[in-house]
């Protein structure tokens, strides 16, 4: 009987069974940022533990940097505590810290990839539950808790149970102007937003081999908005191409191993799954949120749904939808005027979303009420979009151009929404309050859907606005 | 360190409705702009709070007759989306010892079990029947029963089983709910396992 890819790497990273019959999992990556990891370093010390192995532990700053004024002390004096913070504790552990000066910082699940420390194959936590990101290198990676950061930094190990497999199969070919973030939020969309809970998907098919590393990057990223805490694509070529040459890639003979290594541990032909969910490529459409879960999805061609009109169990939180969103029910999607366009975060933040965004708007300029901004994933990101004329491009468009970081991804740094504004996000989240004001309104689309509702100020269909067919 | 055996909850509960309250409303991300956690308790539920009382309304914690409540009861997916460790330690520094829920998302349910706060599912009509109760008679007693699988009520004839996976179940019950212990105890083994995978050994 064939093995998936999670039981493989399941079984390479067992350490023991625990009393309670889970299992005690080695951790082989562990990356940590600013928000997650100081109270997990203060239980360390309390305990009388250290950092077992700090060379598998890697930090950065992303969650509560600023974007614009970078300079230190930030002007929030609890944001500079917690760089400073974050510092002292890499330093005195001695854990590698993609600090602000290094030109490697970025948001954590950016990061990772960009410098290859993210591998197939490897155990990754982080106290993030987007780590799910990872898994489109063939890795198991997990979003945990502080108490579980603790647990890694201390032990390179956490208490966790095996979760099943659910198989997603996407098969043929996106139509032009559909994006692997119309094809997650499709998933969400079918599947339920606790569908996933207690599964790990395992992400394949047609399209998926067709799909870039970032794209798969953007599809895992999302699988814990569908409840499953890990999401993750076979590693192929895709895989090991995007790896070559990277910082902490293998390299020379190792290189040829640890290839030889990333293709066994892929899912057998014959592997078992616990479930098998198939989706058609042709079916999907540019894709948007109109509530308040990213479940409450529909084609962009599509009206606001009625809260009545749906399953009854999808009933209560839809009527709470539309009165946060402030939007009525057999509105069409198209035409919602928006107040903000937010470019960035870990799910759309990487360079080929900037470049396809980029190749669209060129010569094109932002509706005149409306706040665009574009914040690279990374200092990576940022530099090569700035070498390659990106960052010029959406200037001239009247797109503020950032420093990078989380942003407007969560309310935790000067980049917000202000009362009930609405926001085109390429981000992952609409809940309430999400975006840093209570009242403030979220709607998650893919990058260029972000753009086309800047250029127009309103809700739009990207394939018109662009004219990609 | 040896934990408290939690083989029950007692106390009164606070119906929370709605599906999906993810870890943004439980505690939203302005307040993890600190280095601990203490003083997170005030801040639970903050914005839902004052979004209730703009509309008019009462949110549940802000009524007074559910003050001292240490069950908190609620829908389907409880604590989805962010993985914050905050989300939980805001409850039980709140008061909360004890969630009722149709469902939970994961890593809440993993956060919290490692605080020492049992997170169990009780069916819908269950939970509306016992929220109709606490409405009714809010100085109602709760009693979540971990060794008998059943949530009863002091006053009245309400008993209802509920579900708790052993994993979480046996930990609370024995007080090893917090693993770092057991995770220390097999630190020999650990080490063998890293020198026999490449990617770390070399
Ligand atoms: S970009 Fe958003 S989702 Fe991603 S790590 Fe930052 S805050 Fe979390």
């Amino acid at each position: 009987m064939g093995k998936t890819l999670l039981d493989k790497v399941w079984e390479e990273h067992t350490v023991r069974t625990l009393p309670d019959g889970r299992t005690q999992l080695l951790i082989g990556t562990h990356l940590i940022h600013e928000v997650t990891s100081p109270q997990a370093f203060g239980m360390v010390r309390d305990l009388g533990l250290k950092v077992l192995y700090p060379n598998r532990t890697f930090a950065t700053v992303d969650h509560i940097v600023p974007t614009d004024q970078r300079a230190e002390p930030f002007s929030d004096p609890l944001a500079d505590a917690m760089v400073k913070e974050l510092r002292k504790n890499c330093a005195e552990s001695g854990v590698t810290f993609f600090d602000l000066p290094s030109g490697n910082q970025g948001i954590v699940h950016i990061v990772g990839p960009e410098q290859g420390i993210t591998q197939p194959g490897t155990t990754i936590a982080c106290g993030d539950s987007h780590t799910s990101t990872h898994g489109a290198f063939g890795a198991i990676a997990f979003g945990i808790g502080t108490s579980q950061v603790r647990d890694v930094l201390a032990t390179q190990t956490m208490a966790i149970g095996k979760p099943k497999v659910r198989r997603i199969n996407v098969d043929g070919k996106l139509a032009p102007g559909v994006y692997s973030k119309d094809v997650i939020l499709h998933i969400i969309r079918h599947l339920g937003v606790n569908g996933g809970i207690g599964y790990a998907y395992e992400f394949a098919g047609s399209t998926f081999d067709a799909f870039t590393q970032e794209e798969r990057m953007t599809v895992c990223n999302m699988s814990i908005e569908g409840g499953a805490r890990v999401g993750y694509v076979n590693p192929d070529e895709t895989t090991f191409e995007y790896l070559r040459g990277r910082p902490y890639s293998p390299k020379g003979a190792e290189w040829d191993a640890a290839v030889a290594r990333w293709k066994a541990v892929a899912s057998d032909k014959d592997a078992v799954y616990d479930d098998i969910v198939n989706f058609k490529a042709e079916a999907i459409l540019p894709t948007i949120t109109w509530g308040i879960t990213p479940g409450q999805a529909i084609f962009i061609d599509e009206a606001i749904p009625n809260p009545d009109d749906l399953p009854e169990k999808d009933r209560a939180t839809a009527h709470e939808a539309i009165e946060h969103m402030k939007l009525t029910a057999g509105t069409p999607a198209i035409g919602i005027k928006i107040d903000v366009a937010f470019l960035g975060s870990c799910t759309n933040g990487r360079l080929s979303d900037l470049q396809e965004v980029a190749k669209h708007i060129r010569g094109r300029k932002v509706a005149s009420h409306v706040k665009a901004i574009v914040v690279p994933g990374s200092q990576g990101v940022a530099s090569v979009a700035e070498k390659m004329g990106l960052a010029e491009i959406f200037r001239e468009a009247g797109f503020e151009w950032r420093g990078a970081g989380c942003s407007m991804c969560l309310g935790m740094n000067p980049d917000k929404l202000v009362g009930d504004q609405l926001c085109a996000s390429s981000s992952n989240r609409n809940f309430k309050g999400r975006q840093g004001s209570p009242t403030g309104r979220t709607m998650l689309m893919s990058p260029i859907m972000v753009a086309a509702a800047a250029l127009t100020g309103e809700v739009s269909d990207a394939r018109k606005v662009f004219g990609i067919h | 360190m040896a934990l408290e055996k939690i083989t029950q909850v007692s106390g009164c509960g606070v119906f929370v409705p709605g599906d999906d309250i993810d870890t943004d409303r439980i505690i939203p991300a302005r307040f993890m702009k600190c280095v601990t956690f203490d003083g997170l308790g005030e801040f639970a539920f903050a914005d839902a709070k004052l979004a209730e009382k703009a509309a008019g309304r009462l949110h549940a914690l802000d009524d007074s007759r559910f003050n001292g409540a240490t069950i908190l009861i609620s829908g389907s997916n409880f604590g989805c989306g962010s993985s914050r460790e905050h989300a939980p330690q805001a409850l039980y520094r709140y008061g909360f010892r004890a969630i009722i829920a149709e469902s939970f998302a994961e890593i809440f349910f993993g956060n919290s079990t490692t605080l020492g706060i049992p997170c169990v599912k009780m069916s819908k009509n269950d939970i509306a029947d016992l929220a109709a109760l606490i409405e009714k008679n809010p100085s109602i007693q709760v009693t979540i029963d971990l060794t008998e699988s059943k949530v009863t009520t002091d006053d009245v004839d309400f008993a209802a089983e509920f579900s708790l996976p052993g994993h979480a179940r046996e930990p609370l019950m024995n007080g090893r709910w917090d693993s770092i212990a057991d995770l220390v105890d097999g630190l020999e083994d650990v080490k063998t396992r890293v020198a026999t995978i490449p990617y770390l050994s070399c």
